[in-house]
This record gives structure tokens, sequence and C-alpha cells, in this order.
């Protein structure tokens, strides 16, 4: 009888607290790993920037002097650099998605086939991206190099070639980012709303002018995904740089990341601090931007957008 | 993946090999798939000579190996490691991760038979490992290009780079390599530098004694740019892995190629025989630094973690036997190490390299990777392509790795 006086009394106590507790009990998962995998570590790199440690033997504190390293060499100076033409140059990205987005909308037979032919290169893997490309720009058999030969009667090894190795690799990034920008910007345009679209035309408006005042406002949401996965995305490029290049030639198209990932984790690095420190700086780029989305996706939500 | 399949593989072998009593031997290695079966025959040698001791043999890939070695030396050691001799070793031994092994070379009298290995495997005046196989490095030809244009192969660099000339009008690269990965072009580094400045003086440049804003460095980077300058070196060497460029010489678009005796199999795959492919020791620059060599040594330790002390010890010995490191060597194509150890005479290339070894009397380098501290090799390899390519950068590159150097060496 008691016994199943509490039971009933346990029951109650949970349907009175269901409603506040599910959304934390849901929760708790995500947050562990998140917590586990994402914060901790970053602290840690932080921790750890501080440090001189080869992953084996004793930690040694320095305190900044990873950071005073750090601004006097050339090679973190080129990675930044490269990692701006990046920045710059993948932003191409969401407007090609778009163009194609727009040239793709139509009611024709078999477009989703054509759909999903722009679609490919963003279901393939980085790794075969950059396997193809190194070997269209491959001197002597490469496609690329080809048609180079015969127009300007000399090869170019794109990839060897300091002036355009990380533009190569960029081109060969740009590739699958426009298929996913093309993505994101066809889903908006299903949502675009034909009445609107109807009345602009009483209005007589077309062509450019449609394109700027009608769609592309109702398009925003699009436009802001594609930008946050375009800029995160050229930040964190780093399979495309480590399968064409290795960073090479002589380090002339690493990356922060790469950089990161070559000091501490290469076969010449396991210089676990001076990783970390690189990683810090790439964490607080980032975190930039991070803090401008998420301002900006804030202030949509208080406006209820 | 295939790393992951036998490190999980290997957890599993570990399990089962701690419940086994003592007189098992863990050896974890990365061997190819022929050097891995003459492995296995040295170690049926060793257990039916030593049925008490039972030996388990985890093979890990080459790269996969690399990473987990940090990972397994710290946290579950076997009794036996491969790795490497020189200063790739050097962080194993500095962090306590090796055993001093001194005592089998002092009681088996290795100091004698295996003293061509014994600089390269002593720090602090004790030996960390036994050295099985090595294989020599120097000048592979193609014959057919050299009497294309009526060239003698030649004995000293004048000669050598006055070939280069003929192979130029020809339309041949006198010099092929691919530095894609770069270690290929510190192979020209070294014997540039062994051939100005002689073996002390490369051995201290990659220990960090010497500045390499150093007149006798400039003085390499002079000779190398009499092969950079004229363009006698294959142009797009940092586009191309080692293959590719060995392609080229198995075609005939290339003369020579400074390498390892790795890459006969490769020339000979591409179609190249005993005939058409020559092997000659690096010219000489100046004659007055004693003839020194490029041969990497692979080697077997054991870690500080291990648990069966004593049996590892007697593998070491058995390993350094000339009967052991006879067969494991005619397996890989390789030479061994101890002196009375016999080499296959049909090879006229490990013939070659036996004898080039045998007699240096200079000393016998690592190669640049393995002698330098590993970030000073991959600034340095850097350099050394980026030298390649933009020859007229010279001063600015050294400046950059004298730089690297204070730094590396405290």
């Amino acid at each position: 009888m008691s016994h199943a006086s509490t039971e009933s009394h346990t029951r109650s106590w949970w349907r009175e607290n269901q409603q506040k507790l599910t959304p934390y009990i849901f929760l708790v998962p995500g947050v562990i790993f998140f917590l586990v995998y994402v914060i901790i570590p970053i602290f840690e790199s932080f921790w750890l920037s501080a440090y001189s440690w080869d992953g084996l033997g004793e930690k040694e504190f320095i305190g900044m002097a990873n950071y005073h390293e750090l601004f006097d060499d050339e090679a973190f100076y080129t990675s930044l650099k490269n990692n701006v033409i990046w920045l710059v140059l993948y932003l191409l990205a969401i407007p090609a998605g778009l163009g194609i987005a727009i040239f793709l909308n139509q009611k024709i037979r078999g477009m989703r086939a054509y759909k999903s032919l722009f679609f490919f290169p963003f279901v393939i893997s980085q790794v075969v991206v950059g396997l193809i490309f190194a070997w269209f720009y491959a001197p002597g058999f490469g496609l690329f190099s080809l048609i180079i030969e015969k127009i300007t009667g000399s090869e170019i090894a794109i990839l060897a070639d300091e002036r355009f190795a990380t533009y190569g690799i960029i081109f060969a990034g740009l590739w699958p980012q426009i298929a996913y920008c093309m993505i994101l910007y066809l889903t908006g345009l299903n949502a675009v709303d034909p009445e609107q679209i109807e009345a602009a035309r009483l209005d007589a408006a077309k062509g450019f002018k449609m394109l700027w005042y009608i769609i592309l406002p109702q398009l925003r949401p699009a436009t802001f995904l594609a930008m946050v996965v375009t800029i995160i995305g050229a930040l964190r490029s780093f399979d495309l740089v480590s399968i064409m290049t290795d960073g090479g030639p002589y380090g002339s198209t690493r990356v922060l990341s790469f950089y990161m990932y070559e000091q501490a984790l290469s076969e010449y690095g396991y210089r676990m601090g001076y990783g970390a420190s690189v990683a810090v700086i790439l964490f607080l780029i980032m975190m930039v931007f991070i803090t401008g989305f998420i301002w900006k996706m804030v202030g949509d939500e208080r406006k209820g957008l | 993946m295939r790393s992951m399949l036998t490190l999980s593989a290997s957890v599993i072998a570990v399990a089962a090999a701690s419940a086994v009593s003592a007189g098992t031997v863990k050896y974890y290695g990365d061997f190819d798939p022929a050097p891995l079966a003459a492995m296995q025959e040295v170690i049926a040698d060793f257990e039916a000579a030593n049925p008490d001791i039972k030996v388990e043999f985890q093979n890990f890939d080459h790269e996969g190996y690399k990473t987990s070695i940090r990972n397994f030396l710290s946290a579950d050691a076997p009794d036996l490691a491969n790795w490497y001799a020189g200063n790739r070793m050097a962080p194993f031994v500095n962090s306590g991760q090796f055993m001093d092994v001194s005592d089998v070379w002092e009681e088996h009298g290795l100091k004698d038979s295996l003293a061509s290995a014994l600089p390269s495997m002593t720090i602090d005046g004790k030996q960390w490992g036994v050295p099985y196989t090595y294989y020599q490095w120097g000048i592979y030809f193609n014959k057919t290009a050299y009497e294309q244009v009526g060239a003698e192969v030649p004995e000293t660099w004048e000669e050598f780079i006055a070939n280069c000339a003929k192979f130029k009008e020809a339309g041949i690269d006198c010099v092929t390599t691919g530095t894609k990965a770069l270690w290929p072009g510190a192979g020209i580094f070294d014997y540039l530098n062994m051939r100005t400045n002689g073996y002390e003086f490369h051995m201290d440049l990659a220990n960090g004694k010497v500045e390499w804003t150093d007149d006798r460095v400039k003085a390499t980077f002079d000779e190398w740019a009499k092969l950079v300058e004229p363009g006698y070196i294959t142009q797009n060497h940092a586009a191309l892995d080692w293959q590719d460029a060995a392609a080229l010489l198995v075609q005939g678009k290339a003369a020579n190629y400074v390498m390892g005796n790795f890459a006969v199999a490769v020339f000979k795959e591409g179609g190249l025989t005993d005939e058409t492919l020559g092997f000659m020791p690096f010219p000489t620059i100046n004659p007055d630094v004693p003839r020194a060599e490029e041969a990497p040594t692979d080697t077997v330790h054991i870690p500080s973690g291990a648990s069966n002390v004593e049996d590892a010890k007697k593998f070491l010995a058995y390993l350094a036997t000339p009967e052991a490191q006879t067969k494991i060597n005619a397996a890989m194509g390789q030479l061994p190490i101890n002196k009375d150890a016999s080499v296959n005479e049909d090879d006229p290339f490990i013939k070659a390299g036996f004898e080039l070894l045998s007699t240096t009397p200079g000393g016998i380098a690592q190669f640049f990777d393995r002698d330098a501290p590993a970030e000073m090799a991959k600034m340095g390899m850097e350099g050394f392509q980026e030298f390649m390519v933009k020859p007229e950068r010279r001063d600015q590159i050294l400046e950059r790795l004298e730089k690297a150097r204070t730094r590396i060496y405290k």
C-alpha cells in the first residue's frame, strides 16, 4: 500500500515538472559532448599555448614566448595572408551559386537531373576534389596544363609555382562551395512568394531590378546562411591544402589551420604549444565572424523575423 | 583506415599477450610485404633457437606507425619497436622512452661487427638500439642517355657539370628530382655539402653547431647554383613526386637522379635493366675532403616500458648476427650492417653499394631528415626546394634557416 503511494507520488512529481524538465534532459547529451569536444578544448588550447611541449616529455611554462615567436615568423604571415585571400575569393561562391540557382530554377523536363549534376561536387569528398584538381593541373599530362601549353607555348605547373598555387587550390575549393551555395539558394527560391513577383511584374519590374528589389530581399535567410558556411569554410580550409600541395612549394600555400597541424602534429612538428598558439589566433579570427553572425541572429529573433 | 584496423588488432593482441606468461616478446614494426616475410622468418629462426621464447609480432603501415609510436611508447609499450638511427631517435632517447642497450653491444662484440653504424646509434656514449639494414645513396643514371649525347661517366664535379651542358643541348634534364614531398632535395644538399666541406662539417651543421650563414655553407650553395642557374635540374620538380621523376629517368628525358637504392625497383619496373641503368658515387668536388656517403639505417629498440627486457635483448643480439642480417637484407634488397654478413653478388647495385659503404673513409650520414632534428629538417628541406626554384634567394633562405637554428638548438 505504502509502496504504491510513493510510486504515485513520484509519478505525480514527474508529471508536474515534466514540461519544465524535458527540454533540459534532451539538451544534456548535446551539452556534454559540446563541452568535452568543443568548449573545454578551446580553453585547453589557450592554456597549452603558454607551454613548450613536444607531446612526450615535460611541459615547460614559457608564458607568451610562443606568441612572440609567432609574430616574428614569416610562415605565420604567409599563412595569414593566404587565409585572407581564401576568405575574399571564397565569397565568390555566393554570387556564383546564386547565378546557377536562378538559372536552374526553371520548369524543364529532366531539370532534377541537371540540378543533381550541379550539386554533385558537393557530395564527393574534399579529398577527391583535391585529387581531381591536382591531376587537372599536373604538368605533363593534366588537361589544364596542356591547354596552357597550347595557348602560351610554355608549361606552367600551377601547384608548384608560388605565384599561382594558392589560387589553384581556392579554385578547386570553389567548385564544391558553389554547389553548396546553389542548393541553399534553390531551396530559398522555392519559398519566394509568386504573388509578389506577379505584383512587381504589373509594376513593370524586370531583369536586374526584379532580382535586386524583389527576389534578393526574400532570399535574405539563404544569403545569410551561405555567408556563414562560406566564411567558416574558408577559414578552416585544410583538406585541399593538405591533399594538393601539402603546404608547398616551400610553404607558400599554408593557411593557419594547416600551419597549426604542421607545427603540432605532423611528422616534422610536435611543437604542441606553438601549434596551440596558432590555433588560438585562428580561433580569435573566427570569433570575430562568429560573434557577428550570432549578433545578427539574436537581433533578427528580437525583431521577430 | 588500415592503420586503425591494425591498431585495433594490436590492442586485441596486447590483451591476449598480457594473459600469456613471461617468455613472450611483443614486437611492433612497420614492414612492407617482402621484408615482413623475411622478418617473420628471422623470428621463426629465433624461436627455434630459443624454444622458451615466443615473439608476437604486430605490423603497422609506415605512416600509421610514425603516429602510433608516440602513443604506444608511453601508454602501452611493446618489448621491441622499429625506428631509425641518428637524430631521429633522439627525442625518444632524451625523453627516456628507449632503453639503453649498451650491454648487448658489449656482450656480443657489436661495436666491432656493427662498427659502421656505431656512431649513428650512440647518444651520450651509450647505444640505444640495434641496426639491421641500410642502403646507399648515390647517382643513378640512364646509360642510353649518356650514349645519346656521347658523355662519359664523370668522376669530378667539373666533368659532371660539363656533361650537363651536353644534356641540356639534347633537351634532356641533366639532374632530375621530385621535391613535392621535400626530402629528395635533401639528398642533393647532403652530398654537395659533404663533398664540399666534408662529413664533420655536415654533421656539425645538422647538429646546429655551425651557422647557416657561414661562408662554407654558401660555398655549398654556390656549387648547387652551377646546376640550378643554367636550368640543369627538371623544371617542375616541386610538382613531382619522386616516382614521377623516376619515370623521367626511365623514359630518357632525364640523365641523372640522386637517389637511394630503393629506387632501383621502380626504375626496373619502368623498363630499365642492369644494362641500361647505371650507378655512380656522387662525384668529387673538393679532393681534400675524405669521401663520405649517405646510408639511412633502420633499427630496432627496446622501449623503457617493456615488460620482458631480458628476452627482448636476446632477440636484439640475434638480429645483429650475420645470419639474420643476411637473410632479412636479401629480402629487402638492402645492405646488412654486420660486416660478416653476405650480400647478393648477382645484384650490381647491391654489390656496388656494399663496396661503396664498406670502403667509406669519411663517415656515413643518415640523411638530412634523420641527422638534423625534425623541425630543422623540415625548414631546411623547404629552403632547399626554394633554392632549386629561386636560386637568387640564397641569402634570404640561409638567414631564415639561421634564425631557426638559434631557436631550435637551445
